[in-house]
């Protein structure tokens, strides 16, 4: 009997400079074929020291460099850190501040789901959505860009409060947001949704299971659409959460057709935030006086926020009299969704590798610190 | 205004000089491909702008706007752009299959030209096996798309060569079958003779009800395939296999690559209105008019297919075509010849 017909496998290397990569993550993929054999995420290529940055720096200077951390959602990354300084020094924000925060924080995660939305459905294929979704992420950017003049890196919440008041054509024009943007992800839902193509590119791909996203840590809409109903500003509030009514959308197969949906559930949840957020806005301060040399008493502390992609930590130490930080040391949850990755892609295709990534939303300074 | 006409006239005129016969046809060929040539290429900088604007609307936007009344030149300063472009072949290329890939490419998509019949009496040759020559000539571009898979000597347009060689053949058996059951209804396989089977709009194959629209719509999709477009544009698709078989190309060589693929999905499109619209048949228009129309129309639901659907994966875009379009072109083809031959709703 001849020997079993056996085909060559090979090497590929999928990144750094890939479309689907985005020019920072490099996959060595062997491959039978199509078919993915194993896959080996390979980091580095980002990696710009900001926790060391940061530990060279006053506190009040970090912030723009934690800008740079996640650049999707910069203002989670700018409360992150507030936040943890602010319990480190039992400091508490004025309440207006706590409203406007909450309010940036959601739009800038719809902002985030709307780029995810995009370059998801650019990497199979459809450039289409890409643009919708970058048309209303235009109108979130203008938001902010009226709030603190920046666009990307918004250097808005600081340690104590933010750093302005919002103008006053900042709330007609978010209201009309508001009213406008339900509609837009009905669009995006009809173009994609009810898609056979979608639905056989996403269905059963890349299935995470309850059990391996939590023994890898997974977290955020990931961990979620694997049927784990758990969700910082809901199970560990900080701010004003538990001052809002709203849902905590999980899915039950834990495929990238589930990630999809409980990504677009979450883009109308937090809408339902920010419209309740706007309605109880007080007047009063939008921030507390610190002095110059803000030097946060000695200790250590973990704190984290429910961020875009999971759970955004951030560790500080402070010596007690020091305006730097002695150790900063930052948590996204982009690390563990790329961790996880070579255990689920395993046996599918190539194409089901750009799928699984696309849906995972992976940002590469969140892993490259 | 009919242009076969004017073709007539100049051929006349020619036969008048007193040239040998051999001379008349060698120069009538010779004028007649390069009439089809700038055609073409007219055809495909349009259709390139067009793509564009189509797209654009689609995705509300302008699309070029700053090159010639909204942006009808762009092409054309693309196209310089692109002959000036540096020709880079990579050091480890099989070098001649990388260099005649591009060329193949340019030839088949020309080649099926010669039998499509763009008005009344305007056409280069009416073959009575035109269909099958078409058939026959479109699927070179397999071939140019494995040489240059396998000269670029990259992993990424050997998965493209490879992909296109498997996704091409598996859709050609569909898409002759649903060509097959218009060739019997119409009881030839000459593309003027099949045009002239659907004099009247409830003639055309596409109104033959039940098997008109299934085998337009099959020929639509495996037309679709053939053409490499999206859905279907697996052969390049970027996000996987970066640009897969053309990746290594620059400059005239991918532009060749890209002309031909603007050519291909001209071609389907003509073939489609050829077989299921009538080709040039309709009323108060001159012919050559009314082909235009329908053709362009179609091509507008090829490129209204790219900027909608996402792309499929490789194993269900063979699925698609061996285990649902391949049994029901079947089915069809029986169908139509039941029809045919039991003279049913017969016109």
């Amino acid at each position: 009997m001849s020997a079993p017909f056996r085909t060559e496998e090979f090497l590929v290397n999928m990144g750094p400079h890939h479309p689907s990569t985005h020019g920072v993550c490099r996959f060595l993929l062997t491959m039978d074929g199509e078919v993915v054999l194993k896959a080996v995420p390979y980091i580095g290529y980002l990696h710009r020291a900001l926790e060391k940055i940061c530990e060279n720096r006053t506190y009040h200077q970090c912030l723009p460099v934690l800008d740079r951390f996640e650049y999707c959602t910069s203002m989670s990354c700018e409360y992150a850190f507030c936040l943890a300084t602010e319990k480190l020094a039992g400091i508490q924000a004025p309440e207006r501040a706590e409203y406007l925060r909450v309010i940036m924080l959601e739009l800038n995660r719809i902002a985030s789901h709307l780029i995810w939305y995009g370059t998801t459905s650019l990497d199979l294929g459809a450039v289409t959505p890409f643009l919708y979704g970058f048309r209303e992420r235009e109108d979130i950017l203008d938001l902010f860009e009226m709030t603190c003049g920046q666009r990307l890196t918004y250097n808005y919440i600081r340690i104590g409060g933010v750093s302005r008041d919002i103008p006053p054509e900042f709330i007609p024009k978010l209201k009309e947001f508001i009213d406008k943007f339900p509609r837009k992800v009905d669009d995006y839902e009809k173009l994609l949704t009810e898609n056979p193509i979608w639905i056989v590119r996403n269905r059963n791909v890349g299935i995470l299971s309850k059990e391996l996203a939590l023994g890898y840590g997974v977290s955020g809409p990931a961990l979620r659409a694997s049927g784990v109903k758990f969700d910082l500003r809901r199970d560990d509030p900080y701010s004003l959460y538990d001052r809002f009514e709203f849902d905590i959308p999980t899915g039950t197969v834990g495929d990238c057709y589930d990630r999809y949906l409980v990504r677009m559930e979450e883009m109308r949840q937090s809408l339902r935030i920010v419209k309740q957020a706007l309605e109880q806005l007080p007047a009063g301060d939008i921030k507390t006086k610190l002095p110059p040399n803000f030097k946060p008493p000695k200790g250590e502390l973990y704190s984290r926020i429910e961020n875009s992609r999971g759970e955004m930590g951030i560790y500080i130490q402070s010596v007690g009299d020091s305006k730097k930080p002695l150790r900063v040391k930052m948590r996204g949850g982009s690390y563990n969704q790329l961790q996880v990755m070579p255990e689920i892609v395993k046996g599918g295709k190539i194409a089901d590798l750009v799928a699984v990534m696309a849906s995972m939303d992976i940002i590469m300074p969140e892993v490259d610190r | 205004m009919e242009i076969a006409g004017i073709f007539k006239y100049l051929y006349e005129k020619l036969v008048a000089t007193g040239l040998p016969q051999v001379w008349v046809d060698i120069i009538s060929y010779m004028v007649a491909a390069l009439v089809v040539f700038g055609f073409l290429a007219v055809v495909a900088l349009f259709l390139v702008w067009w793509e564009r604007k189509i797209s654009a609307h689609i995705q509300q936007r302008f699309g070029p706007m700053r090159t010639g009344w909204h942006g009808w030149l762009q092409t054309i300063v693309d196209m310089l752009k692109l002959i000036q472009k540096e020709d880079i072949t990579p050091a480890t290329a099989d070098r001649p299959v990388f260099y005649w890939a591009p060329i193949v490419a340019f030839v088949a998509a020309f080649m099926a030209y010669v039998t499509i019949p763009f008005g009344a009496g305007l056409i280069v040759s009416d073959l009575n096996i035109g269909i099958l020559y078409i058939v026959a000539i479109t699927t070179f571009t397999i071939i140019s798309l494995l040489m240059a898979g396998w000269g670029s000597n990259n992993k990424y347009a050997l998965l493209g060569g490879m992909r296109s060689a498997a996704q091409v053949v598996s859709y050609e058996v569909p898409m002759v079958l649903s060509i097959l059951s218009i060739v019997l209804f119409a009881g030839s396989l000459s593309m003027v003779q099949i045009v002239e089977s659907q004099a009247k709009i409830y003639q055309w194959y596409i109104f033959r009800l039940p098997f008109g629209p299934i085998a337009f719509i099959i020929y639509l999709i495996a037309g679709t395939a053939e053409s490499n477009r999206t859905p279907f544009d697996l052969p390049e698709a970027e996000q996987e296999l970066v640009a897969g078989f053309n990746v290594e190309y620059s400059g005239m060589k991918f532009a060749m690559f890209f002309f031909a693929e603007f050519v291909n999905m001209f071609t389907v499109a003509a073939i489609g209105t050829t077989l299921f619209l009538g080709g040039w048949q309709g009323p108060w228009l001159p012919s050559w008019i009314w082909f235009m129309l329908k053709t362009l129309a179609l091509v507008f639901v090829l490129m209204w297919f790219r900027w909608t659907f996402p792309r499929l994966r490789v194993d269900q875009l063979m699925e698609f075509s061996w285990k649902f379009l391949l049994p029901v072109s079947f089915a069809n083809l029986i169908i139509a010849g039941w029809m045919k031959y039991s003279e049913w709703f017969n016109w």
